[in-house]
């Protein structure tokens, strides 16, 4: 884990005292809101449907038990006792007190954590694989690097008052558990064949009214040039992107119209002027943040006691199979506790939930946490022999819903029960597809099947890349829901499908029940997924098991 | 022609709380819906308007929201409003609980 040095400690505590400060003026009438507002924003406060809203940076999505107890402090003191983890790997309290804000974020401070750039047209929190560090398919733990470029952003002064939000991504593994291509820059750590470890640099994905998946834009980037080449990038975008429409600013759009070779020409040339300036401090940086990240010296110890129980408990053993991840040191497994339990709110932990995933990570996971793009947390490593202690402290808690990758482990939005962007709720059309598929107890046949849902255009709920992806509108004053599918949010990135006309509120569910009804039909096996078998054989059966009405007026 | 004016209430956040809070006829602001002044007419809409937006020490995201008349008071003509009156329909919690249970 990364630890604050003294800079770190007095940055925050000099930018904590400037904003109390200006929420005393803002509170006094000195400052109107038109002023206010975009200090407050700096700050990650937003002021949504109901209330305030402090969004509050996980960088990377890591963090360290003491860490996750003061989020549940935070919940219980100055909220409503729970928290809500984020797509972006970020927490969000819905309801402080804009006079409380100061005192929750000097808390924060307390276990080196802020809501700096969680909000505003800036670089926000750069996010991760939520596996780093204990995935046994990765090159190299990438936090280090994400810390590197947490650091150069932070009140990087080029890039505070940008056209739009810019959102960086990295990750190291064969699988991609980080949504890269869907990051307006993402850097992929790769070996090329002499065995020398760079960066694959991609631009240009994004979600949002104008999904697009991200291109590469250099193949093989040496190690030493990663700051300076994505300084290029942003620096290249922040002058040639477009200002004259927000929806047409982010770099998705000005790589579309200028084409990447375009924008690599320009990024080029940019580089070679700024290259110089790059005398390796960075990269004294770099050395010295990896040394933070050193990995835990693991314990080595019998699995008897794992082996038992998984062959005695078909509990255990279910949400064994579902819940846990290869471990790259092979007597420990990397777990993830679902913040899913079915009709429940998807990412929405309890202050007792997040002291106890904090008691288990200090008492069984070497004391660290990950927050997924999910809307899961994640032990990373945790012995075999420790899984059924804890998974029975999992279970008096409400946290051992077994059900990771399957239909139930929706990703949803607040949408319109919070957020003042939102046209229709995603919340509750979660909790009912989650509550009908586990009264039909299908959802272990069913197998591996993301489903996605955005209240808005805006798609913080990733639908675009989901296999089953759901976009709440407002039609004529009514919650009206359109569905996509075949959308992937892994290297084989695709936008999902428009399968037709949209459903209301109380037809989505059955229309979720048709469309999974089709894929048990049409697939070949148990072992082909979702995803697979509708590559095979497209939209159109889909679409007539969805629309059966439109069907029969064609026979 | 110009479209017919549909009845308005005057809706913010209070500043302090962030609680979504309705302006009153005799210029209080109310948390709830039913005590709030329906305004029927456009330019009395648009003084009160102003009136609400400069009480900058008190509230914060002034707007006009359509209403319709009810059995007690103003009630919500979309469901946006109809949330913002109720509170989240995924809890019914806190200070908006009461009126989520009504």
């Amino acid at each position: 884990m990364y630890k604050y040095n003294d800079f770190d400690t007095a940055f925050l505590a000099e930018r904590n005292a400037q904003f109390r400060a200006q929420v005393a003026r803002r509170i006094d009438g000195s400052l109107t809101e038109d002023e206010f507002k975009p200090l407050r924003l700096m700050n990650g406060l937003y002021l949504q449907l109901h209330a305030y809203m402090l969004r509050v940076a996980v960088p990377y999505g890591s963090l360290n038990s003491a860490q996750m107890t003061q989020l549940a402090l935070l919940a219980e003191k100055w909220d409503k006792g729970y928290g809500h983890f984020t797509t972006r790997q970020n927490i969000q309290f819905n309801w402080p007190k804009l006079s409380d804000v100061p005192d929750m974020l000097d808390a924060l401070a307390e276990v080196g954590m802020h809501a700096i750039q969680t909000s505003g047209n800036t670089i926000r929190n750069v996010t991760s694989d939520h596996f780093a560090g204990a995935a046994a398919d990765e090159i190299e733990d990438p936090r280090p690097v994400a810390e590197l470029i947490r650091q150069w952003s932070t009140d990087h002064p080029e890039f505070q008052f940008m056209g739009r939000k810019f959102k960086i991504a990295v990750g190291a593994a064969a699988k991609d558990r980080a949504v890269l291509k869907a990051h307006d820059l993402a850097v992929r750590i790769v070996q090329n064949v002499a065995g020398e470890t760079g960066y694959q640099i991609l631009i240009g994905g994004g979600l949002g009214r104008t999904p697009m998946v991200g291109q590469v834009i250099n193949d093989f980037l040496p190690r030493a040039d990663l700051l300076p080449y994505i300084e290029s990038v942003v620096s290249v975008w922040n002058q040639i992107g477009r200002r004259d429409n927000k929806y047409k600013a982010r770099i998705k759009i000005t790589v579309h119209e200028h084409g990447i070779e375009d924008i690599r020409a320009r990024v080029d040339a940019r580089f070679a002027l700024i290259r110089p300036t790059f005398t390796g401090a960075d990269q004294e940086l770099l050395a010295e943040i990896k040394t933070h990240f050193a990995a835990p010296i693991f314990r080595s110890a019998p699995t008897t006691t794992y082996d038992a129980a998984y062959d005695a408990d078909p509990v255990f053993r279910a949400w064994a199979d579902t819940n846990l991840a290869e471990h790259r040191v092979g007597d420990h497994a990397i777990v993830t506790i679902s913040i899913k339990k079915h009709g429940a709110t998807p990412g929405d932990a309890s202050a007792d939930q997040m002291r106890t995933m904090a008691d288990l990570a200090a008492q069984y996971g070497y004391d660290e946490l990950r927050i997924s793009h999910e809307q899961n947390v994640i032990l990373p490593h945790v012995h075999k022999s420790d899984l059924p202690a804890l998974h029975a402290r999992l279970k008096q808690h409400d946290l051992a819903t077994a059900n990771i990758g399957l239909i139930s482990d929706i990703i949803a939005c607040p949408g319109m029960d919070y957020c003042a962007l939102a046209t229709a709720r995603a919340i509750p059309v979660a909790e009912q597809i989650a509550t009908r598929f586990d009264d039909l107890k299908l959802e272990h046949d069913i197998g591996h099947l993301q489903i996605k849902i955005s209240g808005c255009i805006n798609a913080c709920g990733h639908h675009h890349v989901a296999h089953i992806g759901i976009l709440g509108l407002d039609r004529a004053g009514v919650e009206n829901y359109q569905i996509t599918l075949g959308g992937d949010a892994t290297w084989t990135a695709n936008i999902g499908e428009r399968a037709g006309p949209g459903f209301a509120y109380d037809e989505i569910v059955p229309a979720v029940e048709r469309i999974v009804a089709a894929y048990l039909d049409l697939r070949n096996s148990a072992e082909e997924t979702f995803l697979e078998t509708y590559r095979r054989v497209g939209l159109s059966p889909f679409k007539a098991a969805l629309y059966p009405e439109a069907q029969k007026k064609v026979a | 022609m110009a479209r017919a004016f549909t009845p308005k209430v005057i809706t913010a956040n209070a500043l302090i709380e962030g609680d979504v809070i309705y302006l009153t006829a005799d210029d209080q602001w109310s948390r709830d819906l039913s005590q709030a002044e329906l305004i029927t007419d456009e330019a009395h809409a648009q003084l009160r308007l102003l009136d609400a937006e400069s009480q900058v020490a008190e509230v914060v995201g002034v707007y006009l929201a359509d209403a319709k008349p009810g059995e007690n008071g103003p009630e919500p003509t979309h469901f946006r409003e109809d949330f913002r009156r109720t509170g989240p329909s995924n809890y019914a919690h806190g200070k908006q609980e009461a009126e989520a249970n009504v």
